[in-house]
């Protein structure tokens, strides 16, 4: 607490204040305040008439770590979760060093108001485009750590998932040091904070749980549970009930797995709204495949079907439409 | 390999202590012997008097650590929260001495350009996760904490788990203060699972006196006195030992 607030007075800066950097000399110009977290205050900023963000703190040693972790980010090929890095310096404020890096701004919406605003439905398909993401980061020795709504972005306009802070992110084998309680493994007793995939995928489920307790809620003592009866108690979360227990028990050994059986939990309900769930329960078994290949020929699948389905809908619409018109025409 | 121990006290009270000899002065002795103090105090309805405050941040700013005042709902993050940062505080401290012995001019890690700063944070990053970790934890159990120890005694659970899930080895041992007969009681000795910690802890309580300073002075006595902080970064003979066998 105490911290915090001379953090906010070193670090305060006025719209339209400059800050350069003392190595590189680069100058960007605060536009605004964007958030502030435990160890430093990001802004947005701009140079050159693009926009940056900007993070200023008076801790230099966590803020170095985190640039180092950005620094690997951008080094894991194919993946988009974090910001990009753009470099790091330190800002002389009346005599003080604040160090501070700049990275990519992700402009968007929160996670949490993105699923409001947009409907439950989107939740499994931005899953799944977070699992791909952590796929790739697990692949290349890192697992995320803070993984939380609040971290999450999604972009537009093509809805795409992307993280903010990688504060938590910490190399396979060692120790998650910054993590948040409900979506902590450790915290409801079902592991370490030992840095697996599995830890990653536990807060997905976690996420998913969040989804239909946005109040959250904390833990009572009984572990793995308590939790499943919270999920058994709410509708929504009934599809997912398999997979997030598999989840929360940390059985997937990767987070391909967890997808391919995301991707049958979709396709099954949009079976049961389109066919009716009998026949959703006879494809199951053609749906479910275990190598990675495979399961994203499946999601294509049931993209083509979705595809297939809108295509209908706008002909009738446009016909429709076309022939309201005549009638109009021929009434007058 | 080039592990060595780090070595802190974590003191959890409430407030101002009233007996025996000045908190600061012994947390200065902790700190001389390689040993770091860190200090949480503990709110829950009740606020911390300024005088309890100021003697809170001057015995951690003695013994070279971390202070921090919270509630006790936030305890759990707050307890892992400074003990891994008093960590890299000394960690960082060892090697900023060192910089300058290379670099002279009483130059520290701020003094480099933000990469090279990046490459000596990874070096400390290493340490923190490989080195070997003693904490005594010496906690307050005069009256005013007593329907906090359950909250105390989670939050130190919670301390193991994220301890264990380094790479180095972790040992803990439990202190209360005041003890039945003397200033502080051993209830734990050095182990690194807290599950032990009894059921009775939470029940634990003694009014009177709060004896912090002689609390640290005796606790001190329990780490084992060998090697300065400069064994961090050296090979160290004895883990070699230990992993051999």
């Amino acid at each position: 607490m105490m911290m915090n607030n001379t953090l906010r007075n070193q670090c305060k800066l006025l719209a339209g204040s400059l800050v350069t950097g003392k190595w590189n000399k680069n100058q960007y110009k605060i536009i605004k305040e964007l958030g502030c977290g435990a160890n430093g205050i990001v802004y947005l900023v701009e140079r050159e008439n693009r926009h940056y963000a900007l993070k200023l703190s008076d801790n230099g040693t966590s803020i170095i770590s985190e640039m180092n972790i950005l620094k690997s980010f951008s080094k894991v090929q194919g993946s988009t979760l974090g910001p990009s890095f753009l470099e790091a310096d330190d800002f002389i404020k009346t005599g003080k060093q604040l160090p501070f890096y700049v990275m990519e701004y992700i402009h968007g919406h929160d996670f949490l108001r993105f699923i409001e605003k947009k409907g439950s439905s989107w939740i499994g398909v931005l899953m799944l485009q977070l699992l791909t993401s952590l796929s790739a980061l697990h692949t290349n020795g890192w697992v995320f750590g803070d993984l939380k709504p609040e971290n999450l972005i999604v972009t537009s306009p093509a809805y795409k998932v992307r993280c903010v802070d990688v504060g938590g992110t910490t190399l396979i084998g060692r120790s998650v040091k910054e993590f948040t309680e409900f979506f902590d493994r450790g915290y409801w007793g079902l592991g370490s904070r030992k840095a697996d995939p599995q830890y990653d995928l536990f807060a997905v489920g976690m996420i998913i749980i969040n989804s239909a307790y946005p109040g959250r809620f904390h833990k009572n003592g009984e572990g793995y549970r308590q939790l499943n009866d919270l999920i058994k108690q709410k509708k929504e979360l009934l599809p997912y009930r398999k997979m997030l227990e598999k989840a929360l028990q940390g059985q997937y050994d990767t987070a391909i797995q967890m997808r391919e059986d995301l991707v049958t939990v979709l396709s099954k309900q949009n079976h049961s709204k389109k066919k009716g769930t009998s026949q959703a329960a006879t494809r199951q078994p053609t749906t479910r495949q275990p190598t990675t290949r495979q399961a994203r020929r499946s999601q294509n699948h049931s993209k083509n079907k979705r595809g297939g389905f809108f295509e209908t809908f706008l002909l009738v619409a446009i016909i429709s439409m076309l022939y309201v018109l005549y009638i109009y025409e021929q009434l007058l | 390999m080039k592990a060595g121990t780090l070595r802190q006290i974590l003191l959890i009270t409430d407030g101002c202590s009233n007996h025996g000899e000045e908190p600061s002065a012994m947390a200065e002795i902790a700190r001389e012997q390689g040993i770091t103090i860190n200090v949480i105090g503990v709110m829950e309805n009740d606020v911390i008097d300024e005088k309890g405050l100021k003697e809170i941040e001057k015995i951690a700013d003695s013994g070279g650590g971390v202070s921090q005042i919270v509630y006790a709902q936030q305890l759990s993050q707050t307890v892992q929260m400074v003990t891994q940062k008093a960590m890299t505080q000394t960690i960082q401290g060892v090697i900023n001495r060192e910089l300058q012995q290379i670099l002279g001019d009483s130059r520290t890690m701020e003094d480099l350009p933000p990469e090279k700063r990046g490459e000596v944070m990874e070096v400390v990053d290493e340490l923190g996760e490989t080195s070997k970790l003693e904490v005594l934890i010496l906690v307050d159990t005069s009256a005013s904490m007593k329907h906090k120890l359950p909250t105390v005694k989670d939050s130190l659970l919670d301390l193991s788990l994220s301890m264990n899930a380094r790479m180095g080895d972790s040992r803990f041992s439990v202190f209360v203060f005041p003890g039945k007969r003397n200033d502080v009681e051993k209830l734990l000795d050095w182990t690194p699972n807290l599950e032990a910690l009894t059921a009775t802890f939470p029940k634990l309580s003694t009014g009177g006196l709060t004896p912090t300073g002689p609390a640290i002075r005796e606790a001190l006595t329990y780490f084992n006195k060998k090697r300065s902080l400069r064994g961090l970064l050296s090979h160290d003979d004895e883990q070699y030992f230990e992993e051999s066998m």
